[in-house]
């Protein structure tokens, strides 16, 4: 099959005061794409006939391939991951588009991602997020026999949904507020739904919803959009969590 | 023999010897750690759980990964369990019974202390793990759930759907991401390590790229930590990530740390088998599909009718047939080469011809869709994406592919590897899975080396060391950066006709044809030439565009595909010398009437140590003689 791409190639990093202005969208085509292939395979194969000719190729960020590392990146089509539900970028198979389909792919576009070069964008802001709280505060070699402590399973069940985000950021992608409350949300979630999560609660979603605002995240308007764009599905219940518990934390301190 | 391989074991009983070494062990007293600096290379679950542990301890610590985020580590995608001797099914498990079954398991190539130490604290690693709160699966009773893997007959799996590497990693990142926030752990991401710095006979540090800004920086430790993974992609088809290599082990090896048993890999039986020319990687199914998915092909060969036109007693599930005790859970090695067997003999199912059935349908029938579906529904989901066809209503297609390698950088009983203040950690060593490691074992001993091992034997080696003795300004530090920065403009200035990757497909069929599944001396000879010339082909027309004073991804490659062309010889070397079937290394010259393995205990139980002699020289084989006190050398037999 045969698909004509527009990609975004920008070749130095965003700064506070230069937002990639040298950035631009750049055509390519390509005629023997088979469908069998995954999208990034498609971006190899481009890469290899870039190289070829003495252009530099696409940089993107990928890693393991199967939807679970989290480092793929890109917006299709306008769409973090691309069209298809429930499916990271490097789990799109070109079968899902027609021959001859236009394809537009960019970065992920939020002020507290900065774009590093091409498809490649700067997601430290979700580390420093978690570094803020999202963990148990327990010392290696600390821990009771792990039977000690019995978790209703629909609340284990509850945990494990939650915890299931690979830290992608198409929420962030997602949302007209590049807001990072699908990805917090998740992380109150499930230390929520555990006997082990309680101590900390309050100091947890306290120091998380203060490092999302410090690192320029957005807030929530519920457009829900975060939820639509997620390849792991998290649902936005987790959002209603961590805004429960930050009043319930407010009002307490 | 000139490598030093004194493996440190404690003596006295094997039950004793963890804890005589904790006690024998110098300390390094509170107030004094925070005066000791650890560089850790590598954020998986080794790396994570290690410079989280260290800095727990005191230490300052310096952890880098080559990924954008330490939660990026490749650990995150291990599917099936970790194994742990909790016996919670009363089901027979113990210490000892993991222990046998791991040495068992690796055909007799482990060494026992270090596989005894694993079996003891992998219970501790599941309440390590609980309290961390990684939502393992549980029963409706609250406990935690158990399943079962290859090569064990009892139920010791922990895990957490199909994603428990995930929710593990994520566990240790979660810990290691609370001492960042504490001040205690220095993080480098997109900072790969290329290259060792070692001063008068020590590992002092470190020379790394900033892969954003391309700078080469220097950074001065008291210890370096090793914790980078596997080589799987030295075939270059492999389910390992895109970017896994072994440039670290290499370069530390060509520094004069002894590699051991580089043959050692594993070839997983459950993968989504190879679909055209343009595949940049194979991925894994998980292996608990065998818990409830029955193996078959055709009795007939060539039989092209749909899976299900093909009635009961035309099929042959084979690995029930012939490994009656074990049946669909015969360890992985076994497994694969029977799967290779069946498709040699033309039975093989697909376009290709190289798959096997993976049959859901009686436990679907048993237990209902929904139970399959809460089981293995994210794994379901994966396969029907990459493949298009709906495994519910279809069998899957599976066929072996490179995931875990056994070898690694040689460690004694401490994980410290021939030059001192060296640790090496996770699937990056070599020690405890022999020619063979078991299912849900690798998560288990990364975590063992990183939660328990190491913050307990590296105070041993510290308290010796005066802290803080070579700083980054020692001028072997400025001589090796040099050297790395050589080593880019010369990549950069060859402007050739080939890509990096076209490299790296060209070695990976060389290496898959002549040093995977079967061995044997003619193809590894051959191997042994043609390797040498392409490698020389690549540094004369390799094609690498852009600077090294940006991000440039064709660079990073270029790197790690010129160290796999060196260590795929290596590999080669290894295998070609070790003249005996064992595990993952079966050679077609050592086979017995029925095709299993045959081991030779008089002339190879040992280790092969190889020691780097410089370019152009011959590695030098140097052997650790394993010792068999407490389980007999037996046939592996699993039938």
């Amino acid at each position: 099959m045969k698909v004509v791409l527009h990609i975004w190639r920008q070749s130095r990093p965003s700064t506070s005061q230069d937002f990639g202005q040298d950035g631009k969208m750049v055509r390519y085509e390509l005629d023997d794409v088979s469908a069998d292939m995954s999208f990034l395979e498609m971006l190899d194969i481009l890469n290899e006939r870039l190289t070829a000719k003495g252009e530099e190729p696409v940089a993107f960020d990928h890693d393991c391939r199967e939807g679970i590392c989290g480092t793929c990146s890109l917006m299709i089509n306008g769409r973090p991951h691309g069209p298809e539900r429930g499916t990271t970028a490097c789990q799109l198979h070109m079968r899902s588009f027609q021959d001859g389909s236009e394809i537009w792919i960019e970065p992920w576009r939020a002020k507290s991602f900065p774009v590093l070069r091409d498809l490649v964008v700067d997601r430290g802001a979700f580390d420093r997020v978690v570094q803020a709280g999202a963990f148990i505060s327990v010392n290696t070699g600390a821990a009771v026999d792990a039977n000690a402590m019995p978790v209703p399973k629909a609340d284990a069940d509850k945990a494990f949904d939650a915890a299931t985000c690979i830290g992608c950021g198409a929420c962030v992608a997602a949302c007209k507020n590049a807001s990072a409350m699908l990805f917090a949300g998740a992380k109150v979630s499930h230390f929520l739904h555990l006997p082990q999560g309680q101590a900390e609660r309050d100091r947890r979603v306290l120091n998380l919803v203060e490092t999302m605002d410090k690192e320029g995240f957005g807030n929530c308007t519920n457009q829900y959009e975060c939820e639509a764009a997620c390849p792991k599905e998290i649902p936005v219940r987790v959002i209603a969590d961590m805004n429960r518990e930050y009043n319930r934390a407010r009002i307490k301190s | 023999m000139t490598l030093q391989l004194d493996s440190k074991i404690p003596s006295g009983p094997i039950q004793d010897k963890w804890e005589s070494r904790k006690f024998d062990s110098k300390l390094v007293n509170p107030a004094n750690k925070r005066k000791y600096k650890v560089l850790v290379v590598g954020s998986g679950l080794a790396g994570a759980s290690a410079a989280s542990s260290l800095a727990e301890l005191g230490y300052q610590v310096e952890c880098f990964c080559h990924n954008d985020s330490p939660r990026r580590a490749h650990s995150i995608a291990a599917q099936g369990g970790i194994n742990a001797a909790k016996n919670y099914r009363n089901d027979g498990d113990s210490v000892w019974r993991l222990f046998y079954d791991t040495v068992k398991g690796g055909d007799f190539r482990a060494r026992e202390a270090n596989v005894y130490r694993l079996a003891q604290v992998s219970v501790d690693i599941i309440d390590q793990a609980v309290a961390q709160g990684v939502p393992f699966a549980r029963e409706y009773g609250g406990l935690l759930d158990n399943r079962s893997f290859g090569g064990a007959q009892v139920s010791r799996t922990f895990y957490a759907r199909g994603q428990t590497g995930q929710q593990l990693l994520l566990g240790a990142y979660s810990a290691l991401s609370r001492q960042i926030g504490l001040g205690a752990v220095k993080m480098y991401s997109r900072t790969e390590m290329l290259d060792l710095v070692v001063v008068d006979g020590h590992a002092k540090g470190i020379i790394v790229r900033d892969l954003v800004t391309g700078e080469l920086r220097e950074y001065a430790g008291d210890a370096v930590v090793l914790a980078t993974g596997g080589y799987g992609n030295v075939f270059y088809l492999s389910t390992n990530a895109m970017n896994c290599n072994v440039t670290a082990g290499w370069r530390v090896h060509k520094r004069g740390a002894g590699f051991a048993n580089p043959c050692y890999t594993q070839i997983h039986p459950t993968c989504i088998p190879v679909s055209g020319d343009h595949q940049s990687k194979l991925t894994l199914m998980s292996e608990s599909l065998r818990n409830d998915g029955r193996i078959w092909v055709p009795k007939q060969q060539g039989d092209k009718r749909e899976p299900g036109q093909i009635p009961e007693d035309e099929r042959d599930y084979y690995l029930e047939r012939k490994y009656p005790s074990f049946g669909n859970l015969a360890p992985r090695d076994i497994a694969s080469r029977a799967a290779k067997e069946a498709c040699d003999s033309g039975r093989g199912v697909g376009e290709t011809g190289l798959g096997v059935y993976l049959d859901f349908k009686d436990s679907i029938n048993r237990l209902g869709k929904d139970a399959i579906a809460a089981r293995y529904g994210n794994l379901f989901h994966m396969y029907s994406k990459i493949t298009a066809e709906d495994p519910y209503s279809r069998p899957m297609r599976i066929y072996p592919a490179v995931h875990y390698t056994m070898g690694g950088v040689w460690v004694d009983y401490n994980l410290q590897s021939t030059i001192p203040g060296l640790f090496v950690l996770g699937e990056a060593n070599f020690s405890d899975h022999g020619a063979n490691r078991l299912g849900a074992s690798a998560l288990m001993q990364g975590l063992a080396d990183g939660y328990f091992v190491i913050p307990n034997t590296i105070a041993g080696y510290l308290a010796e060391q005066k802290p803080g003795a070579v700083g980054a300004d020692h001028p072997q530090f400025g001589k090796i950066r040099g050297e790395i920065d050589d080593l880019t403009k010369r990549l950069l200035s060859i402007q050739g006709k080939r890509t990096v990757d076209d490299f790296h497909r060209d070695l990976g069929k060389i290496m898959w044809d002549k040093c995977g599944m079967a061995r044997n001396d003619a193809g590894l000879r051959e191997a042994l030439k043609e390797i040498p010339a392409l490698r020389e082909e690549f540094w004369k027309d390799v094609r690498v565009l852009g600077s090294a004073d940006s991000l440039n991804q064709s660079l990073e490659k270029a790197g790690r595909v010129a160290d796999f062309l060196e260590f795929g010889e290596l590999m080669c070397r290894d295998a070609l010398e070790r003249r005996e079937s064992c595990g993952g290394h079966f050679r077609e010259e050592w086979q017995s009437d029925d095709g299993e393995a045959v081991r030779d205990d008089d002339d190879f139980c040992h280790a092969a140590v190889w020691e780097h002699k410089g370019p152009g020289e011959e590695p030098e084989r140097n052997v650790e003689p394993l010792e068999f006190d407490n389980v007999k050398l037996a046939v592996r037999s699993y039938k």
